[in-house]
């Protein structure tokens, strides 16, 4: 596999350019044929096709690079130019799970920096590196619209909310220790990064319907209005009892109500 | 009248297994969709033209206008393109919305169809929010089993079908234009405008890109109209919206409210700043908006009011930072970000957010160089207005609007560490939960 050490540059080791074996390649045909029949134009394909080669081999490989460009009609010069551009792509073997913690701002200051620091330190290696295992991939992530729950924690893209220092490095021995770890919101359990990667190249592994369907804080408004007898005007109004905005001012309504 | 609170997208989401086709239906979904086929599609339109309900994705657009501004239908293909790469730092509406009423928006992506004469929407997802694909998926093949998408939609004979598409992470991806590319399978960067994708957006068709929430709320302006959609909000900032609360609040949440809500209001249906602690600063809408103070929280959250204010709505991505905060490690993490997200393509975005980064980290650290404050005023002149699109101009906003209200701390970064000033151990929030649970 390609070196720990994340230089940001793309390796390409002979083992990453090897052929896949006849059995994965008709397999992996198959399902980008599927992948491109859900749109107009084949490259829109490309995307899920990269994910389709993350589901198979772990991060984007030479040879999987050189089969979608085969399938699009496209150069692999083409598909390294997207492929690098993208966050979510690997440049070398990923771990079993990608446990990202969110150091931009919000999550930062409320606590995603301490937990960082703690979970770097645990287990002794950084941003975009992979513990000797292979089990834990580590890095920093931006915002990943849950400051709600802040601070948050990714685990193969599924959601760990509200997480401590302690709480985030239990999530890492519990992942190493190959135990089933439930996301807060999300399925339940966090599936290995190939599992995930098949899903995002769109082809569902049963699991929607697992897992709830908010969390607490989706739904404290929510609470609140109905503590307090609070609703959208009624879907069915009499008539003229909404009468149009044109002598409202521009106020909030539900001040002047409070009034 | 209306209440402070008005839970129409949210309404259920507290509903056993709300994300299915049956709870949704049970909650009279899919109405709208049998009204609006059985109205002609200009009337569809119209009606939410009539609404003028603003784009939910930040610039406030009026999403019929967009729709009436594509090119006319020429006979061949026409596009809905429905952004869902929310990643502005702070906005946290369109995931739990999907992921607790994914049928809101595939029945919202279904009538903007009909109405703007298309037959296929795509739904361009963050990847990496794996179980909101899910929930898209699965969404998308009860409707499409129930024959509300299809080829022959309630045996009207009408196709309308709906793509759900995963991104791979890019911020630069919830641009429109870059949005497209990237679903065109390239590199997610923004395309020269005009031509707008109204006249040549996806393959170079005529396509509408709206936002999850704005796509969400066309079902209810169709049952109940657009004088009920208007009866709340203000009279250009028209009806409801996901406020989304985070950090220094005793209870950080979604609160769906009339435009036009206060910061003071919600803050308080939030159980106020965390104990023992008072505000010192608050984005109106994620971090590429100018942030707010203390001084600004009576100013009524619609559009115009808040960029009268000097700021925007945006995402109405409500991120509270209590006294403990150094504004200066505050923004100088949301420039890393700009650097981070910059695609490359303009030279004003990508050089002047490298520049920015390291000025920030040299004043977070107390190692600020005399002239920095200025040098940053002037990298930021040089970005404002002069990049291909709104990522380099969004960087300038935290930093320039931080040098106006808090001067004095990047003063501070010259000679001081922010972590001396402000330790960051007095910011976090592990104590104050443990004591919660315990």
């Amino acid at each position: 596999m390609a070196g720990t050490n994340a230089s940001g540059h793309l390796h390409v080791d002979p083992e990453s350019k090897a052929p896949y074996d006849a059995e994965t390649l008709a397999t992996l045909r198959a399902d980008a044929e599927i992948v491109i029949a859900r749109y107009p134009q084949s490259r829109s394909a490309l995307l899920p096709l990269l994910h389709l080669v993350q589901s198979v081999d772990g991060y984007v490989s030479g040879r999987g690079i050189k089969f979608c460009a085969e399938m699009l009609g496209l150069t692999t010069a083409d598909v390294s130019g997207v492929a690098t551009f993208y966050t979510q792509f690997k440049r070398h073997e990923n771990g079993r799970y990608t446990v990202g913690v969110c150091t931009n701002t919000l999550c930062a200051v409320m606590g995603g920096d301490a937990i960082w620091d703690a979970v770097s330190a645990h287990l002794g290696i950084g941003h975009d590196e992979t513990t000797a295992d292979g089990m834990i991939t580590l890095e920093r992530v931006e915002c990943n619209a849950a400051c709600d729950y802040a601070p948050v924690v990714m685990a193969n893209w599924e959601f760990m909310d509200n997480q401590t220092p302690a709480s985030t490095i239990q999530l890492v021995e519990d992942l190493r220790a190959g135990k089933d770890v439930a996301p807060t919101r999300g399925a339940a359990k966090v599936c290995s990064f190939t599992e995930v990667s098949r899903v995002l190249a769109g082809f569902h592994d049963g699991r929607a319907d697992e897992g709830v369907g908010a969390g607490p804080a989706t739904l404290l408004g929510l609470k609140i209005a109905k503590e307090r007898g609070w609703a959208a005007p009624s879907s069915a109004p009499a008539p003229g009892a909404e009468d149009s905005s044109a002598d409202r001012p521009g106020g909030l309504k539900g001040k002047e109500a409070a009034q | 009248m209306t209440t402070p609170l008005t839970p129409v997208l949210s309404a259920f989401w507290d509903a056993d297994r709300s994300w299915t086709l049956e709870t949704y239906e049970k909650h009279g979904g899919y109405a709208a969709l049998r009204k609006a086929l059985a109205m002609p599609a200009s009337d569809v339109l119209n009606t939410v033209k009539d609404s003028a309900i603003r784009g939910r994705g930040g610039a406030g657009f009026p999403a019929g206008l967009k729709w009436s501004f594509m090119s006319p239908p020429d006979g061949g293909p026409r596009y809905l393109v429905v952004n869902a790469d929310e990643s502005e730092p702070g906005t946290c509406k369109d995931i739990p919305l999907m992921l607790a009423n994914p049928h809101a928006l595939i029945e919202g992506a279904a009538i903007s169809q009909y109405a703007m004469g298309s037959d296929h929407a795509f739904i361009y997802l963050r990847g990496e929010v794996v179980h909101v694909y899910r929930r898209l998926l699965r969404a998308v093949e009860e409707a499409t089993a129930a024959g509300y998408l299809g080829t022959d939609v309630l045996g009207t004979g009408i196709t309308l079908r709906v793509t759900p598409h995963a991104g791979a992470g890019a911020y630069i991806c919830g641009e429109e234009t870059a949005l497209l590319d990237s679903l065109e399978g390239r590199r997610g960067q923004p395309r020269l405008k005009p031509p707008f994708p109204g006249a040549a957006g996806l393959y170079a068709r005529p396509t509408s890109v709206n936002n999850v929430e704005t796509i969400a709320s066309v079902p209810g302006i169709i049952l109940e109209g657009s004088d009920w959609f208007k009866s709340m909000g203000t009279e250009k900032s028209t009806g409801f919206g996901i406020f989304s609360l985070s950090g220094h609040v005793t209870n950080p949440g979604q609160f769906e409210a009339p435009l036009g809500i206060t910061m003071r209001e919600l803050i308080d249906l939030a159980g106020g700043i965390r104990k023992g602690h008072r505000i010192k600063f608050w984005t109106p809408g994620g971090s590429s908006t100018p942030i707010f103070t203390e001084a600004h929280l009576d100013i009524p959250l619609d559009f115009d009011s808040v960029a009268a204010a000097g700021s925007m709505l945006g995402t109405r991505a409500l991120q509270v930072f209590d006294e403990t905060v150094s504004v200066v490690r505050a923004v100088s993490r949301w420039t890393d970000f700009y650097a981070h997200e910059s695609c490359g393509k303009c030279t004003p975005c990508r050089e002047g957010t490298y520049w920015l980064k390291q000025i920030m980290e040299r004043l977070e650290h107390g190692q600020g160089l005399p002239g920095d404050i200025e040098k940053l005023d002037d990298i930021c002149s040089n970005i404002l207005g002069r990049s291909f699109c709104a990522l380099g101009d969004a960087a300038t906003s935290p930093i320039a609007s931080a040098i106006k209200y808090f001067r004095e701390e990047f003063e501070a970064g010259m000679h001081t560490p922010a972590a001396t000033l402000f330790p960051p151990a007095a910011s976090v929030l592990f104590d104050a939960k443990e004591a919660a649970t315990a």
